[in-house]
């Protein structure tokens, strides 16, 4: 489903990504984790091609990925992404942001792609907040309307960029809800997250990447309890037992 | 103060005329200005500095040369490089273009302004440029630019009077004629006065509703 071979980035004398490589099979849920400056965000862009990258190859589906490429509209409308801010657009309401990809780029017929949406935003539990403005909504309820606006485009894989990350406290599970529940479906899903009882749980696989390198790829249980790498446990110290 | 009611009797006809000229004047430099300007702004933002250099140049030029002397250049000049224009047309126009630098400065900080979060998250939907643009950048763009697009007409609608200059028989042009014909020009300037205050008392209405409407809380 996602391919992802050999790739690198500088963004001048920085190495952001150093050969990563990394496949991800239809229906699969792999969570990368990592300090921050790894280059776990510029991973997950480059599979949508919101950053470009030096050298290799990535490809969804078959199609290759690449930013200025004339087919990257097409590749990004099958690949959902969900952002640490959400970025709703602010000048629509829920059930608009959700509408909005329907409508605008697939063509879909106004009233079907209503339907579709309320139907959404009510999986994500939402029913309520169909007309709420972005403003009016709490982070967690904004990152669930930000889910279902991914949803919407019937996508082949959706991407998490530490979509808890912004989030209070208290408003981290329900969000982790709605994902334990797209990933229960079969939904492919690629999540760089800090959330390690959501990796141990959901994630068929969890990657380490440490200075744009993946240094661990393995099931949840041996790299979150039995990791190989000094570089991993010294991470895992620092994330399950903060100081 | 009755020799100046009778006096206003006479004059105001023809000031009259000179308002309709000035408003014609006003809207037609103000779609010319907001056209141009929205392009200048667009050529800036491009990525494509073939676009965005060529942009800076004209934002600079026009706003480092004098109103009145860009209405000179459209009106004297043009003729000896083959170009005739209309008093009204080369009014129209140079205004026009003076006024674009300033459109084009302020349509790109209302651009800018929008998050740059908001165009991922319309390109990671699949939306192409134009898309983007139409439904996410220019909805959210148009609250930081309608407020000083406000002050931009009143503006425009005052210095419509720099037509004068070359012989555009608007307001302004239309008092001085009167003036020099009849010496009264205490009467003839108040009218003019009152008048421009009487066109622009709309417009500082509208401008206030925008800000209003559209202002940032």
């Amino acid at each position: 489903m996602i391919s992802v071979r050999n790739i690198s980035k500088s963004f001048g004398e920085h190495r952001v990504l150093d050969r990563v490589s990394l496949e991800v099979a239809k229906g699969e849920v792999v969570c990368i984790i990592g300090p921050s400056g790894s280059g776990k965000s510029t991973l997950l862009r480059c599979i949508n091609g919101l950053e470009s990258y030096d050298a290799g190859e990535v490809s969804v589906g078959g199609n290759p990925v690449h930013r200025d490429s004339k087919s990257i509209h097409a590749i990004r409308s099958e690949v959902g992404m969900v952002f640490q801010r959400f970025n709703l657009f602010p000048h629509r309401t829920a059930l608009e942001n959700v509408m909005e990809g329907p409508v605008y780029v697939k063509g879909t017929p106004r009233a079907e792609a209503r339907e579709r949406a309320a139907a959404l935003l009510v999986k994500v539990g939402l029913a309520q907040k169909l007309d709420a403005y972005p403003a009016k909504l709490s982070g967690g309820q904004q990152q669930r309307v930000a889910i279902a606006r991914a949803l919407a485009m019937q996508p082949k894989a959706i991407l998490f960029d530490e979509p808890t990350s912004a989030l209070d406290p208290e408003l981290v599970g329900e969000v982790l809800r709605v994902m334990l529940t797209l990933a229960r479906e079969g939904m492919t899903m690629v999540v760089v997250t800090h959330e390690m009882d959501f990796a141990a749980e959901v994630a068929h696989r969890v990657l380490f990447l440490d200075e744009g390198r993946i240094v661990e790829d393995g099931v949840p249980q041996q790299i979150l309890t039995a990791p190989k790498h000094e570089r991993t446990r010294d991470f895992l110290q620092r994330v399950l037992k903060p100081v | 103060m009755q020799a100046f009611l009778r006096d206003a009797q006479d004059f105001l006809p023809i000031l009259l005329k000179g308002c309709v000229v000035t408003v014609e004047l006003t809207l037609g430099a103000l779609l010319l200005s907001t056209l141009l300007g929205f392009l200048w702004a667009l050529m800036r933002l491009s990525p494509t500095r073939l676009l965005s250099t060529p942009a800076v140049t004209i934002i600079t030029v026009i706003r480092g040369i004098p109103i009145l002397v860009q209405l000179f250049y459209m009106y004297f000049v043009l003729p000896d490089l083959g170009i005739q224009l209309s008093a009204f047309q080369a009014g129209f126009i140079g205004l026009g273009i003076a006024y674009s630098a300033y459109q084009a400065e302020n349509f790109r900080a209302g651009i800018e302004a929008v998050d740059p979060g908001q165009i991922e998250a319309a390109q990671s939907l699949g939306m192409r440029p134009a898309l983007v643009m139409r439904r996410v950048i220019l909805p959210q763009a148009i609250r930081v630019f309608l407020p000083p697009y406000g002050n931009t007409m009143i503006m425009m609608l005052k210095d419509s009077s720099i037509a004068s200059a070359i012989t555009v028989a608007e307001l302004t042009r239309g008092g001085q004629l009167i003036a020099a014909s009849t010496f009264k020009n205490m009467t003839v300037f108040t009218l003019v006065a009152l008048l421009y205050l009487a066109m622009s008392l709309p417009l500082t209405y509208l401008a206030h509703r925008l800000e209003r409407a559209f202002g940032r809380k």
